[in-house]
C-alpha cells in the first residue's frame, strides 16, 4: 500500500480499529470438536495443546517429587525402597527437563504471543508447528515405554558408562529425548522465521517487544544446540546396540567425552529455559508498572549474550570429572562472563520499576517473587563457578538448591507470572485475583521453604541423588519436606481456581491490564486470524506516554469499513 | 551474619586444603548478601513507594542510562573477576600435591571404596592415614563413574574407569571423617561411604606394619579375608539375610533356579565362573549388577573363596 515512498519511508492508509469487548467469532468458537483441535493449525491451540501437555507432565514429575521428599522424611527406607527412589528421580528430572521446562515458555506461551506481538495471523510454517507437537507427543509416548521395560535410573544426565550397562529402558526413554529434540528444532526454526518474515508494517527491530527478542534468543540456541543431543544420543545408542567403543571404557571409549557431549546440549538448554522467561519479565513488568522499559537495547542483547557466551560454559558441570586443567580453568572464566548480562537484566528490571505506576496483580507479584528467587539463583551459581569452592559444593544439595533456584525460581515462576498475564487473552477469562495472589505467597513460602535448607546441608556435605543420609542431615530434610507440601498445596489452589475461571469467570476485556503491547489490542480470545485486520505499529511496545488509540491502527484499506482515516508514516522494514 | 556461613560448612580438619575455599565461601556469601539484601529493598521500597494511585498516572519517559549500565556491567565485573583468581588459585593448591606426600591407592567399585597402602596392607571402606603429613589418595574405578568426597577436607573428584585421578589433603587432628560418593552409581550409591580414620604418625606406622604384608593364614581364612576387602558381603550375605544378591549361607552345593528357567547345583566351577563373568548365570530373581573380576582376582584367591564358602553352611 505504498502511496508515496521517499527516504525508505512508506506512507500507509490506517485508521484505528478498536477490538470488540463482546467477540462472537473467536479461535475458540470458530473449530470446535475434538478432530479440529486435533488437526488445527492455528498457533494459538497449538500454544494451548502444548499447554495442557505441560501442565500434564508437571503434575505427573511433581507428584514423584513429592514422593521423593516424603522418602525423604528420615533416613534410610520409609516407604519406597533404593531402586524405585533412584527411578523417581531419574523420572522427575528428565520430565521437568524435557517435557516441562524446555517446550514451557517457547512452545506453550511462545505459540500463542508471538504471532500475535508480530501481527502476523500465524506462525510461518503453521503445519510443520503441528508436526513439532504430534513429535513432542511422540517423543513422551517412548518414554512412557521405557517404563513399561522396568524404567530407568541413570539420572536425567545419563552419563556412561552406568547408562550404557543398565536396562533395556534406558534406549527407550533416550530414543525418546531424540525425537523430542526434533520438536523443539523445529519450532526454533519457525520462530526465527516468523520474527524475520512475519512482522507487521512499522514493527522494526527497535520496535520487537522484548518477549520476541528472547524467543529468538532462545530460538537460535534450539536450532544450534539440540542437534548435538541428538549426536550424542545416536553415539550412545550406537554403544549400546552395535557395541562400538565410544564412552565405555571396557569397550574403549571415555565416558568423560560423553560428559563433553551431554553438557554441550544440556548448558545452552538450560538458556532455553530460563532466556524465554526474561522475556516475560520485560512484558509484564513494563504493563504493571505502566513505564517505557528501562535499557531496551541493554536488555533485549543481553538475552543474545547470554544465548552466545551460553554454548561456551559447558564445561562447569565437569570441574571434578578430570577433564583438562586448561580447560577447567577457561571454563571457570567464562561462566562469570555469562553471570554479567543476566545482572544486567536484573537492574533493568529494577530501574523499570522507579517512578512507575506499579499495580501489584498477580503477574507482578510472580515478576516480584522471580526477582528475588532467581537473583537467589544467580548468586550461588557465581559460588558454583568459583573453582576452588566448587570442588567442594559440586554434587551436593547445594547444586540441586541451586538449579531449583534458577529453573523453578526463575523459568516456572516466569511461567506462571505469563500464564496468569495471558490467561484473560488466551480464555477470555478472569480468574480469581485474591486467590491467585494467596497461591502465588504460598509459592513463594513453600519454594523458600523447600531449597532454602537444601543450601545449608549441601555446603554441610549432603550429596545428591542419596536415598539413605546421615542423621545430622534430618532436620533440613525434614523442613525441606514440609515446604514441598505447601508447594504441593500450591499448586492445587491455582489449579482449582483456573478451572473455576474456566467455568464460571468472568468475562475478561480486550486489555484488562491496559497494555500497550500488540497482543492486548485482540479481543479477548482472539479471532481465528488474531486480528481481523493488518495491524501497523508506529510506536515502541512500551511506549505508556503515548494514547491507546495510536496502538489499534491497522491498514485501513484492506477492509471497507467506516471511520475516521489517517496517514502515519513507518520506516519500511527490510521485507527482502 | 559470619556465623550463619561458618555453620554451612562442615568442620575444617585439613586448613591447607580447606582455608582457601572457606575463605572465598564467606566473601562470596557477604558480596550476595549486600547485592541481594540492596535488590530487595528496591523491590519493596519502590512496590510501595511508586503504588498505583489510579489508572491516569503518569509515568516519566526514562528510556536508558549509560552511566548507569556501565556502572552495573563494570562493578560486577570486576567482582567476579576477583572471584574466578581467587577460586583459580585455590584451585590450584588442591592440584598442587606436596612432594612428601604419602601415597594411598583407592579403587572405587559399586559399592565400595578398596584401599591399598605401599607396604601391601589392604583395608574396604576404612582409610587410615596419619595425622599432620599431606595424604595423596590415587583414585581409580573398576566399574562406573565414582567421586571421592571428603567434607571436613573440602576435597572431591571423580574416580573413573581407565584413569587415575587424585586428591590430597593433611589432616590435622586425629579422628575419623566421612568420604562419601558423590557421583551417582546405582542401587547403593548413597550407602557407599568410607571414614578416613587419622592417627598419630607413630600410631599409624604402627597399624602400617601390623596390617602390611598381604593376606596370611590358612586357605580358608585367607578366602574370608577376601571376601570382606573385595566388599563381596555388600550384596552377598554370610548369614542368610536377604540382600541384593544371592546369600552365600549354605550356597556350595545348594540347587539354584536360573533366570532362564534352568536349575544347576552350585559347584566349584560355577562359582568360580560367577566370580570371573558374573553375568553368564544368573540366579532368578536377581538382577545382573556384579562387575566381573576377571584380571582382578588370581585363580589361588578364588580357589580360597570357594575353601571359606564351603565353610559358609
Amino acid at each position: 500500500m505504498a502511496a508515496a515512498e521517499t527516504n525508505n519511508m512508506t506512507t500507509l492508509q490506517v485508521k484505528r480499529f478498536k477490538p470488540s469487548e463482546n467477540p462472537t467469532n473467536t479461535y475458540l468458537t470458530d473449530e470446535k470438536g475434538v478432530w479440529a483441535w486435533m488437526t488445527t493449525v492455528d498457533h494459538k491451540k497449538i500454544g494451548l495443546m502444548y499447554l495442557a501437555s505441560v501442565a500434564f507432565f508437571f503434575a505427573f514429575a511433581g507428584f514423584l517429587a513429592i514422593a521423593l521428599r516424603t522418602e525423604l522424611w528420615e533416613p534410610a527406607t520409609n516407604f519406597i525402597d533404593a531402586d524405585t527412589y533412584n527411578k523417581y528421580f531419574t523420572l522427575h528430572g528428565a520430565m521437568m527437563v524435557f517435557f516441562v521446562l524446555i517446550p514451557s515458555i517457547p512452545a506453550a506461551l511462545g505459540n500463542f504471543v508471538l504471532p500475535m506481538q508480530l501481527g502476523a495471523k500465524d506462525v510461518a510454517f503453521p503445519r510443520l508447528n503441528l508436526a513439532s507437537f504430534y513429535i513432542y507427543v511422540i517423543g513422551a509416548i517412548f518414554t512412557f515405554i521405557s517404563l513399561a521395560y522396568n524404567g530407568f535410573d541413570t539420572g536425567w544426565t545419563f552419563y556412561t558408562p552406568y547408562s550404557s550397562t543398565g536396562s533395556t529402558g534406558v534406549i527407550w526413554v533416550t530414543l525418546g529425548v531424540f525425537i523430542l529434540g526434533f520438536s523443539s528444532i523445529l519450532t526454533g526454526t519457525n520462530f526465527i522465521t516468523t520474527i524475520h518474515k512475519l512482522r507487521a508494517p512499522g514493527i522494526t527491530w527497535d520496535k520487537l517487544p522484548l518477549n520476541i527478542w528472547a524467543l529468538y534468543a532462545t530460538s537460535i540456541i534450539q536450532v544450534l544446540a539440540t542437534p548435538v543431543l541428538a549426536i550424542t544420543i545416536l553415539l550412545l545408542a550406537m554403544e549400546n546396540i552395535m557395541d562400538i567403543g565410544i564412552f565405555d571404557p571396557a569397550k574403549g571409549g571415555d565416558p568423560v567425552l560423553y560428559q563433553h557431549f551431554f553438557w554441550f546440549y544440556s548448558h545452552p538448554a538450560v538458556y532455553i529455559m530460563i532466556v524465554p522467561g526474561f522475556g516475560i519479565i520485560s512484558e509484564v513488568i513494563s504493563t504493571f508498572s505502566k513505564k517505557t522499559v528501562f535499557g531496551y537495547w541493554a536488555i533485549a542483547l543481553s538475552s543474545l549474550a547470554i544465548a552466545f557466551i551460553g554454548f561456551l560454559v559447558w564445561g562447569h558441570h565437569m570441574f571434578t570429572s578430570g577433564q583438562s586443567a586448561v580447560a577447567t580453568t577457561v571454563f571457570s572464566f567464562l561462566t562469570f562472563l555469562v553471570g554479567i548480562p543476566t545482572g544486567i537484566k536484573i537492574f533493568n528490571w529494577i530501574a523499570t520499576l522507579y517512578k512507575g505506576s506499579i499495580d501489584m496483580k498477580t503477574p507482578m507479584l510472580y515478576v516480584f517473587i522471580f526477582l528475588f528467587l532467581f537473583s537467589i539463583g544467580g548468586f550461588t551459581g557465581i559460588m558454583l563457578g568459583a573453582l576452588s569452592v566448587d570442588i567442594h559444593l559440586h554434587d551436593t544439595y547445594y547444586v540441586v538448591a541451586h538449579f531449583h533456584y534458577v529453573m523453578m525460581g526463575g523459568t516456572l515462576i516466569a511461567l506462571l507470572a505469563g500464564l496468569h498475564y495471558w490467561w484473560p487473552k488466551m480464555t477470555g477469562k478472569m480468574y480469581n485475583e485474591t486467590q491467585g495472589k494467596i497461591a502465588a505467597i504460598l509459592v513463594f513460602i513453600g519454594f523458600n521453604m523447600t531449597f532454602l535448607p537444601q543450601f545449608i546441608m549441601g555446603a554441610q556435605g549432603m550429596p545428591r541423588r542419596y536415598y539413605n543420609y546421615i542423621d545430622q542431615f534430618q532436620p533440613f530434610h525434614q523442613t525441606s519436606t514440609i515446604g514441598s507440601y505447601i508447594l504441593g498445596v500450591a499448586f492445587l489452589l491455582i489449579l482449582y481456581y483456573l478451572v473455576m475461571s474456566l467455568i464460571k469467570g468472568e468475562q475478561a476485556p480486550s486489555n484488562p491490564w491496559k497494555s500497550r503491547a500488540l497482543e492486548w489490542q485482540s479481543t479477548s480470545p482472539p479471532d481465528f486470524h488474531n486480528f481481523a485486520h493488518t495491524p501497523v505499529v508506529i510506536n515502541g511496545p512500551y511506549d505508556y506516554h503515548k494514547p491507546m488509540e495510536e496502538f489499534q491502527l491497522g491498514l485501513a484499506v484492506e477492509h471497507n469499513g467506516h471511520g475516521e482515516h489517517h496517514e502515519v508514516e513507518t520506516e519500511e522494514t527490510e521485507k527482502a | 551474619m559470619g556465623r550463619l556461613f561458618d555453620f554451612m560448612l562442615p568442620e575444617n580438619k585439613s586448613p591447607l586444603t580447606a582455608d582457601p575455599t572457606d575463605g572465598l565461601f564467606h566473601f562470596i556469601n557477604e558480596v550476595s548478601l549486600i547485592f541481594l539484601v540492596g535488590i530487595t529493598i528496591a523491590l519493596i521500597y519502590f512496590a510501595f513507594k511508586y503504588k498505583r494511585k489510579s489508572d491516569n498516572d503518569y509515568t516519566p519517559v526514562i528510556t536508558h542510562n549509560n552511566t548507569l549500565e556501565i556502572t552495573w556491567s563494570v562493578i560486577p565485573l570486576l567482582i567476579t573477576l576477583v572471584i574466578f583468581g581467587w577460586g583459580y588459585s585455590g584451585w590450584l593448591n588442591l592440584k598442587a600435591v606436596p612432594d612428601d606426600a604419602y601415597e594411598i591407592q583407592v579403587t572405587g567399585f559399586k559399592w565400595n571404596w578398596a584401599v591399598n597402602y605401599e607396604n601391601g596392607a589392604q583395608t574396604l571402606n576404612e582409610i587410615h592415614v596419619p595425622k599432620g603429613r599431606p595424604v595423596k589418595i590415587v583414585l581409580q574405578s573398576r566399574d562406573v563413574l565414582h567421586s571421592f568426597f571428603v567434607p571436613d577436607y573440602r576435597v572431591k573428584h571423580d574416580a573413573v574407569p581407565g584413569r587415575y585421578t587424585y586428591v590430597w589433603f593433611q589432616a590435622e587432628e586425629v579422628g575419623e571423617s566421612v568420604v562419601f560418593c558423590t557421583e551417582y552409581c546405582g542401587t547403593e550409591h548413597s550407602y557407599m561411604d568410607a571414614k578416613i580414620i587419622v592417627h598419630e604418625p607413630e600410631d599409624f606406622e604402627t597399624w602400617l606394619e601390623i596390617n602390611g604384608g598381604g593376606p596370611s593364614g590358612t586357605p580358608v581364612e585367607q578366602g574370608e579375608a577376601l571376601v570382606m576387602q573385595q566388599g563381596c558381603q555388600t550384596c552377598h550375605s554370610v548369614d542368610g539375610s536377604a540382600g541384593l544378591a544371592p546369600t552365600f549361607q549354605g550356597l556350595f552345593g545348594r540347587d539354584e533356579q536360573l533366570a532362564d528357567g534352568s536349575t544347576l547345583q552350585a559347584d566349584e566351577n560355577y562359582i568360580r565362573e560367577s566370580i570371573l563373568d558374573p553375568g553368564a548365570k544368573i540366579v532368578a530373581g536377581y538382577a545382573n549388577i556384579m562387575p566381573p573380576y576377571e584380571g582382578i582376582l588370581s585363580d589361588d584367591e578364588i580357589t580360597n573363596i570357594i575353601e571359606y564358602l564351603k565353610t559358609l553352611e
